[in-house]
């Protein structure tokens, strides 16, 4: 049964963390993430979990030791933002090559420098090609139904990738909305046992855990990491129908809103979505026959579906809270084009940079990209590809 | 009307943001008499860290570079590597210097680097809102140890200065305390020649710097310092840990 509740972002990712009851959380606190594993250790402190809780020196040691404890057969879990999941970069990798599906809480945070601690994308969006599965979420329910769901995705035997539950700082991490929790036996039952096929001090299966792989069989694990991530999308939307049996709540590799007839569209993630659906509703009012995308699953990303929901787009704009630096446009902007290259060449595709830094977004600042692409349906003419918008020039 | 008190030209003339009571304030006026006194006003480069004192940079009226969060001592040393006639200090709080930033501590200090690093142990991570420091105290509340530090659990808590003091690099090493007008005194004379180490290339100076963090702590600023009284110092003990000029004068 359902139960309502209020509760913050991190409240909400700490219960999910309760209840899951993990057998390792390491932790290093970092603004706007420092709640979840201070919330969490009060859990640890109440005996309400059976977790051993490890406050390490830094993020480095933190992502080392849920490396470690994943290895040694235990379910992990960890929280951080910005500059902490920076140290954790060389970490990153490590766990998700040796296939240790760690659990992290990634709550989005601009990256220094210069230091900021307000909401960006500039974190998550640098560790895209680390070989973590990404899922993004548009507020305080989302984070949580996509930590739950992380656990299992990554754990999954056609998988074993570790997982980032991405959400706002501030805007989700701090806000509080209404909220329905699962009961904590429900959750327990969904994630099930963690029981890896390989583990440390297996007695009957003698392991080493990251050994030196050189030039025989270094591409081939790389290959066999690449299938891993193409497998999670199937297991995702699996993962999500059974989510959606005992919650209805329905999710999939990205939410389609308004999108049946759109000729104007933008893709967008995380919480903007939420003004900007604002947007989309009062244009509809207007008879515009406007649409959005909003990304849940981005690494992998959905390239075939992605298409097939934009294919009778005439214009769109993707709008990156975090920019690229290669004098071209965003990350999301980069794999959206990529996507729509020699699959749905006619769609006019423009890019919008904004919010660095937790530069506020109106709805004004949305509807002006929405005027742009009825302009550009109407005229066919694109002009400048790469823009910025909530900036001073 | 004559001006009897006025902030040492080294400050710049913003109000401080720390908490009332904090000690923060304290510390950074004795740097900046320090500077002054020295007259090194012009010369002396700052390196901030992240941590309360992440807004150093706004009230030491030198040039300031902001480092990542512990990785001050590695950034002061490319200063000061770079301009060997510069003075360059770091100000760190436990966390930056103590945890995330523990190697750059010990292999700066291991290096023998020709700085001077001012490091304020309040026992907490302040700025995150009162999480564990590796020097919290056992049985110290914070919000990562609701019911106490416990040994079994997170350790003991980190004696820097005993540690540093155990490698040949550091010239000078001193524990301090800001907790009453004596100490102030102390802590003061410490920072001058902590400094003034430098000026005589004497190499790697270290003042550890007992500090007060009312607001996590949860108690009054009067409060805290009794509490740093009688909890800090007995497991922190006051005194000069290494001094390279002692040594050679025995
Ligand atoms: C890589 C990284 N991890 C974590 C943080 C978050 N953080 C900011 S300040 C701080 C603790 C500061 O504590 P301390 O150095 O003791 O200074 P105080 O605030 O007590 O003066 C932490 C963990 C960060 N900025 N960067
Ligand atoms: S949080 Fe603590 S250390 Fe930081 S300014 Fe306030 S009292 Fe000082």
């Amino acid at each position: 049964m359902a139960k309502r509740d209020r509760l913050s972002g991190n409240e909400a990712v700490a219960v999910a963390m309760r209840q899951i009851n993990p057998d390792v959380v390491a932790a290093f606190p970092i603004t706007p993430s420092t709640e979840v594993p201070q919330y969490f250790a009060s859990f640890v402190a109440d005996g309400k979990v059976d977790t051993e809780f490890i406050p390490v020196e830094s993020e480095h040691s933190a992502m080392s030791a849920c490396i470690g404890a994943q290895a040694a057969g235990a379910r992990t879990i960890t929280a951080t933002s910005a500059n902490g999941l920076a140290l954790m970069w060389e970490m990153l990798y490590i766990a998700a090559s040796s296939r240790l599906p760690v659990t992290l809480a990634a709550v989005n945070r601009a990256l220094s420098g210069p230091i900021n601690i307000n909401n960006d994308h500039s974190d998550t969006m640098g560790a895209r090609d680390s070989g973590w599965i990404q899922l993004y979420g548009e507020n305080n329910q989302e984070a949580y139904d996509n930590l739950i769901q992380a656990v299992k995705i990554g754990e999954h035997p056609d998988v074993m990738l570790p997982v980032m539950d991405c959400y706002d700082g501030f805007i989700t991490s701090h806000a509080v909305e209404n909220i329905e929790l699962l009961e904590d036996d429900e959750v327990k039952a969904f994630v099930g046992e963690y029981n890896p096929d390989f583990y440390l001090n297996d007695r009957e299966n003698p392991i080493s855990v990251g050994p030196l792989d050189s030039v025989s069989h270094y591409f081939e694990h790389k290959r066999l990491q690449a299938e891993a991530m193409k497998n999670a999308k199937k297991v995702i939307l699996e993962v999500a129908a059974e989510f959606e049996k005992l919650t209805g709540r329905k999710y999939g590799l990205f939410e389609e809103y308004m999108m049946e007839d759109a000729e104007i569209a933008i893709v967008v993630i995380n919480s903007t979505a939420g003004t900007a659906k604002e947007v989309v509703k009062s244009l509809r009012a207007k008879g515009v026959k406007a649409g959005l995308i909003k990304i849940r699953v981005y690494r992998p990303f959905p390239v075939d579906e992605i298409v097939k929901a934009l294919k009778k787009v005439k214009a769109l704009a993707v709008l990156d809270k975090c920019d690229s630096f290669n004098a071209a446009g965003g990350p999301l902007f980069t794999d959206v084009t990529s996507a729509l290259y020699g699959r749905a060449d006619g769609i006019k595709v423009i890019n919008y940079i904004y919010g660095l830094g937790g530069r506020d977004v109106k709805t004004d600042d949305i509807e002006k990209v929405y005027e742009r692409l009825a302009d550009i349906a109407k005229t066919g003419s694109v002009g400048e590809i790469y823009n910025y918008f909530g900036v001073r020039e | 009307m004559a001006i009897v008190f006025q902030k040492p030209k080294a400050l710049s003339d913003v109000p401080l943001h720390y908490c009332p009571g904090c000690t923060h304030g304290i510390v950074h006026r004795l740097v900046a008499e320090v500077i002054d006194e020295l007259g090194i006003e012009g010369s002396t480069i700052g390196v901030a860290p992240v941590g309360c004192a992440v807004f150093a940079y706004n009230y030491f009226n030198c040039d300031m570079q902001e480092a990542a969060h512990g990785r001050a001592p590695a950034v002061a040393t490319g200063i000061k590597r770079a301009n060997p006639e510069n003075i360059v200090f770091t100000y760190q709080g436990d966390g930056d210097l103590a945890a995330i930033g523990t190697a750059e501590t010990v292999h700066a200090a291991a290096r023998g680097e020709n700085i001077t690093i001012i490091f304020i142990n309040n026992a907490i991570y302040g700025m995150t809102g009162g999480q564990m420091a590796p020097t919290t105290l056992v049985g110290q509340v914070t919000q990562t140890s609701p019911y106490g530090r416990k040994v079994e659990a997170q350790g003991y808590p980190i004696r820097m200065s005993e540690m540093l003091s155990t490698l040949e690099g550091p010239s000078y090493i001193k524990r301090c305390s800001v907790d009453s007008i004596k100490n102030i005194n102390d802590t003061k004379r410490a920072i001058k020649k902590a400094f003034q180490n430098q000026i005589d290339k004497k190499g790697f100076s270290l003042v550890e710097v007992l500090s007060t963090c009312p607001t996590n702590w949860g108690l009054s600023p009067v409060e805290a310092l009794d509490w740093l009284r009688e909890n800090m110092i007995p497991h922190y003990p006051l005194g000069t840990y290494k001094d390279i000029d002692a040594e050679q004068k025995a």
